[in-house]
């Protein structure tokens, strides 16, 4: 398949769920603030998700898409806000409980079914989350998935959806903002997003001196660091997100004698 | 609500384990901060990868690196949650951000700058001297941070009595 064609494929299967997510969020934020008895949807979850679908659709529809195929620092560019900042945005709209919120009990009662299926648990798990992210990552980078990824058209559009999907997974695995079957603890979640954090940092250093098949050594160079310092950025929020919701979880101060 | 506010000792020692960690946790992450800003990307001394770099070393830096970024901000929320439970105890926490601050550099200067051979304080220069400043700043913060430490132990047990407050 041609490049210029192949463009046209991704933009239309990328572009067109992206647009039915902003869609869909918008119907169920419609219904949700139908229902008196239901505390307004925060406006800024709205914008949380437009922004969280937006930053990851610019990852794999138009210009960003086009020039990441060509250069591997726009291709890291790319990957941040596919697998990282992208997620966390989305996370933070909390489309489970907007879901739960906008759907008739009988099918809101099969989605907590689902939600508390032993699969879903195996995914959400903090550890199973990290491994498919970062362990997905490593395999990219340091094998020839990376030069396979750009011949092989099916295999662009999966890695790029497994890209996604593991961020998501892990930034909801470590993160407490919509509804889950099983909440691990606090130093559960921070012991596997040290790890978790560490991984990307380490394979952000080899990639500046072992640069995949076929990326020349500038390119992986400024992609390297930006893979570093950008998933610091990310990670930073992401660590204030989970400690304040154990200041806000740790809230008990019965014990403290007032003056 | 006093205007001279009491100061709660009974809290504090109930919280100096968590005060001292508040201060050991922000120390060292606060300390791998600035190496990573005044060395790495302001003096441009450290290098982001060294050629001698080994797997060990990547492994070991890049484990500190992600631990520092949860110690700097756990410590922080840690503080906050002292400050709300009134018991934040400063000579500790000072003590225990020397400590921490400290064993980071430490650690920094002899285990990953040496054994593992990470990378240098600086290239092009006669190393002797900046391992010798580095690495005894490090060991006068530890000893300071336990002096400090040791002297809050002493304010509590002579005015540590407990004075209860009628309303």
């Amino acid at each position: 398949m041609s490049h210029d064609s192949m463009f046209t494929v991704t933009d239309w299967l990328f572009g067109v769920p992206a647009l039915l997510g902003i869609g869909l969020y918008l119907f169920g934020v419609y219904r949700s603030d139908r229902q008196e008895r239901l505390r307004r949807w925060p406006r800024i979850r709205i914008v949380w998700w437009g922004s969280g679908v937006l930053l990851s659709a610019s990852a794999l529809v138009g210009p960003l898409a086009a020039l990441s195929h060509e250069n591997f620092t726009w291709h890291m560019a790319g990957h941040l806000f596919l697998g990282m900042l992208g997620p966390l945005l989305l996370a933070l709209g909390a489309p489970v409980t907007l879901l739960f919120r906008a759907l008739p009990v009988r099918r809101a009662r099969q989605l907590s079914r689902l939600l508390r299926s032993r699969m879903a648990g195996f995914y959400i798990h903090p550890i199973t989350a990290s491994v498919l992210n970062i362990g997905g990552l490593w395999l990219l980078y340091t094998t020839g998935l990376f030069a396979a990824m750009h011949h092989h058209f099916w295999l662009y559009v999966l890695i790029h959806v497994h890209v996604f999907a593991a961020g998501y997974l892990f930034t909801v695995s470590i993160l407490s903002i919509d509804p889950v079957s099983r909440r691990f603890s606090y130093p559960y979640r921070t012991v596997v997003f040290i790890l978790t954090l560490a991984g990307h940092g380490i394979l952000s250093k080899f990639l500046y001196a072992y640069p995949p098949v076929g990326v020349p050594i500038e390119e992986s160079r400024a992609g390297a660091m930006l893979m570093y310092y950008g998933g610091d950025a990310v990670d930073l929020v992401m660590i204030v997100l989970l400690f304040r919701g154990w200041y806000l979880s740790a809230a008990n101060v019965r014990n403290q004698i007032l003056t | 609500m006093s205007v001279n506010r009491v100061i709660n000792w009974e809290n504090r020692k109930k919280n100096r384990t968590k005060n001292l960690w508040a201060g050991i946790l922000f120390g060292l992450g606060f300390v791998a901060f600035m190496d990573e800003t005044v060395f790495h990307q302001l003096l441009h001394w450290h290098k982001f990868y060294d050629k001698s770099t080994v797997a060990v070393g990547l492994v070991s830096d890049g484990l500190f690196h992600a631990f520092s970024w949860f110690a700097t901000v756990g410590g922080l929320f840690l503080v906050a949650d002292l400050h709300r439970r009134d018991a934040l105890w400063h000579k500790v926490f000072w003590g225990g951000k020397l400590m921490g601050g400290g064993a980071f550099q430490l650690y920094d200067g002899t285990v990953q700058h040496k054994v593992l051979q990470i990378h240098q304080i600086r290239y092009g220069v006669d190393i002797v001297p900046y391992d010798i400043v580095w690495n005894g700043t490090a060991v006068i913060m530890i000893v300071a941070g336990l002096l400090l430490v040791r002297s809050a132990g002493r304010d509590a047990r002579s005015e540590g009595q407990v004075k209860p407050h009628v309303a």
